[in-house]
This record gives structure tokens, sequence and C-alpha cells, in this order.
């Protein structure tokens, strides 16, 4: 298939790339910039784990492709990091509270649960409660910790 | 519309992708030609006189937030809470989900039971070939709908909710954002005059091939009346007159049980909002 050349802003970075026409985002990020915090699970939209922040939204990366975000601001859970790659203070959540076990699905987890923490309070109904928490989080499946500590990060997040 | 006419069939239009995408991922869906309409289409909701128009493209996450839907669609505004996960409503567009016909979907089960009508555009593409088509005449079977291979979904329009109107959403999942196993949309007008019962309509989904509206003589029982006893008859009339297939998800018998008490409840609480009993 011919493909075409676009721009894709990752994490702040400009990338110029050839791509497919049927690449999905996924592809692109995964396979063609080598961003491991975006996987692929279900490839259906179900699992979250391919989860990145289209101009702040969170959407599948399985289920866009890569043409349709030229041009747009993609973020992954790498480009929450500070320059030197400090930890944002929702992963010191998680890893204080213990949120991660394999860690597979924790970089959609996370990016999740910044945007309700954001729209929540920028749309003034401030935290969000434990079951908001949870309704948010249906798309995003865990096979290991049974999310109570995801839960318990995310409210510690919340609260500061 | 012109790569739509010219792919005689074997073109897919790419709206929000949330099904469509997973089909293809699947390889459940191979078209030669995918069409994507994502940026051929940036209107807002509006309100012209008493209708909701609502542009194709307008993604759930709008259906949810928007003041306009809120007032003007207050049962798809609710309904939407129980489509997918927040990334599909991201992504997912109400043009997109009639267009797909899924026999489960909320949205089509609001668009009946609000007596909405979709845009479809022709191959012309200028807007002169548009028509008009109620979503009761729209949905064919599974995944079917009764629209032409060249055309599409621009608009949807809904009568808007005036005072006096009641509605009621209520589906039964085995777990949050799955597909629902039934799903039940209620409106209820009531007189002004007496507070009884003007005009219901009842539609359900994950009963049969398609999302149904219940026959109207089942629901003319419900006219003058002010007691909830007659709304359980009319939920039971409803459930008998069903036949919803077995499946790995539930039998038959357990859909049609199901209908009758979410439609029950639904009746219900429509009639306690038109009435503004606080529920």
């Amino acid at each position: 298939m011919t493909q075409r050349q676009i721009t894709l802003i990752v994490n702040d970075r400009d990338h110029e790339l050839w791509v497919a026409p049927s690449d999905t985002l996924l592809d692109v990020l995964h396979d063609g910039l080598g961003l491991a915090d975006v996987r692929y699970g279900c490839g259906e939209g179900v699992c979250g784990t391919c989860t990145v922040l289209l101009d702040g939204e969170p959407v599948s990366g399985c289920l866009i492709l890569a043409v349709q975000a030229a041009g747009r601001q993609v973020t992954t859970l790498r480009g929450l990091m500070g320059p030197g790659e400090e930890l944002h203070p929702l992963q010191e959540c998680f890893l204080r509270r213990g949120a991660a076990q394999c860690g597979f699905c924790t970089p959609g987890m996370m990016l999740t649960a910044l945007d309700l923490v954001r729209r929540s309070v920028s749309q003034g109904r401030g935290r969000p409660s434990r079951d908001e928490i949870r309704y948010a989080l249906v798309g995003n499946l865990c096979r290991c910790t049974g999310y109570t500590k995801i839960l318990d990060a995310i409210e510690e997040y919340a609260d500061q | 519309m012109r790569l739509l006419a010219g792919a005689r069939g074997e073109a897919k239009v790419l709206a929000g992708g949330q099904s469509l995408m997973p089909m293809l991922n699947l390889r459940l869906a191979h078209p030669d030609l995918l069409i994507d309409i994502n940026p051929a289409d940036q209107r807002e909701p509006s309100l012209d006189g008493n209708t909701l128009r609502l542009p194709a493209l307008t993604r759930h996450r709008v259906l949810l937030e928007h003041d306009l839907v809120r007032r003007g669609c207050p049962l798809l505004a609710e309904a939407v809470r129980y489509v997918g996960n927040v990334r599909v409503r991201n992504r997912g567009t109400i043009g997109g989900s009639l267009a797909h016909a899924d026999p489960t979907s909320e949205i089509g089960c609001c668009a009946l039971a609000s007596g909405a009508q979709v845009v479809a555009r022709g191959p012309a593409g200028d807007g002169q070939s548009d028509r008009t088509v109620p979503v009761s005449d729209l949905f064919a079977g599974y995944w079917a709908t009764t629209l032409a291979e060249s055309e599409i979904i621009t608009d949807v329009l809904i009568p808007a909710a005036r005072p006096g109107t009641g509605w009621s959403f209520h589906e039964m999942v085995r777990r949050t954002s799955d597909f629902a196993i039934v799903a039940v949309a209620v409106t209820v007008n009531l007189a002004e005059r007496n507070g009884a019962i003007a005009a219901a309509h009842v539609a359900l989904a994950g009963v049969a091939d398609r999302v149904v509206l219940a026959d109207p003589e089942l629901t003319a029982g419900l006219m003058g009346s002010t007691a909830d006893e007659d709304l359980d008859a009319a939920a039971a009339r409803i459930a008998e007159r069903l036949e919803p297939a077995s499946d790995v998800h539930a039998s038959g018998a357990y859909r049609r049980r199901l209908a009758r008490v979410l439609t029950a409840r639904a009746l219900r609480q429509a009639r306690a909002r038109a009435a503004g009993e606080s529920t």
C-alpha cells in the first residue's frame, strides 16, 4: 500500500514519518517510534493497554489510524514525566501504594485516571469519588492487582 | 459521496471507528476502500424550533455533556453513560452508532423511543437528494439498515422533550460497559388536564435482530391511565409478544423476563418524572 508522510506530535516532539494508511496509531507509536508504554492488548478497544491522550482525551490507539492523528497532540505516559525523567506525582502514588504488579495495564490506567481528575476539577466537580474512579476505569483491565490498590493510588493523587 | 458511489458497495465509511476498527483489526470486515468522514463536518448540536439537531459526527461524550442534549433529550444523555468506556465515548458518534445498527444499541433504543429521524444524503452529495428516514424504518436486521449503499447519515433529528415528558432508561449487563443483555428506553407524555398518560413509547434492545419499538397497540391501553398496575400490565403484554433468541450471554426466556421487569421499572420512573416527582 502506498505510504504517505505525516507529522505526528508525540509528547511535544514532532516526528516526520512514512506510514501506510492502514497503520493504527498504536502500530506507529509502538513499532515505529519504539514507545513501549503503548501496548497491544485486545485490538478492539476493551482492555485499555493502548490508551493515549489525543488532544488531551483518552482514546484507544488500536482503534484510530495514524493518519487520523496527524498534526494532533498525542501524549503517552512517558510524556507526563519531567525533562530529567522525574516521575509524575500520579506515578509516585502508584509506586507508594503498590498499584502495579506486572505493569502491563499501568500506563493506560494512569492516563485514564489523569483525564478523570483533570476533567472533574476543571468542571468544578472537585475530587472524583471512589465510585466515579471505578466507573472511569471500566475500560482498563488489570489481571493482577484486583484494582483496590489502583483505586487507593488514584484517590491519593486526587487528594493532592 | 463520490468515492462511496464509485465503490459500488465495496467501501466502508469510517466515523468514530469504535465498531468498524475492531472489525477491521479482527479481519471481520475487509473493505476495498475506507472513507474517513471525520474531517467533513465540524457542526455542534443545535435546536431548530422544537427539534434537536445532532450532526452525525456528534461524539458520545458531547451527548453526555452538551446542555442542549441534556435538556432536549435527557433520555439520550442518560443512556450514553452505559455506552462502552471513556475511550469509546470520546470517539464514537451517534450517526455511526445508528448506521452500525447493533441490535443491543443503547443509542438506537433511545432514538426509537424519542421518535427520532435521520437525514440520509444520497450520491449527488449536494443536499438536494437528502431524505429523512424515521429511525423506526431504519433498521433491517443484524447490523443492517434500509439505507442504500451510496447513502450516509448526516444528521439525527429528535423532537425536543417538553414539560410533561418523562423518560427512563434501564439495562442489564454482566459488567459495566458490556453490550446490553436487554435495554429499555421509555418516553411518556402526560395530559396537562388530569396527569393521565397521553402517549407512551417503549423501545427495547437485545430482544431481536434489531432494536425494536413496542407495538403501539400494546401501549394503547395506557392512555388515560394513572395507576402503576396498568404500567406493569403493559410491560407484561410487551414482553409476552417478544421472541428473543438464546445465545452465550443469556437464554431467550431470561431476556423476555428482563424485558418485562425493566420495562415496568422504566415506565414507572418515566411517569414519575413526567409528573415532576423526583426519582
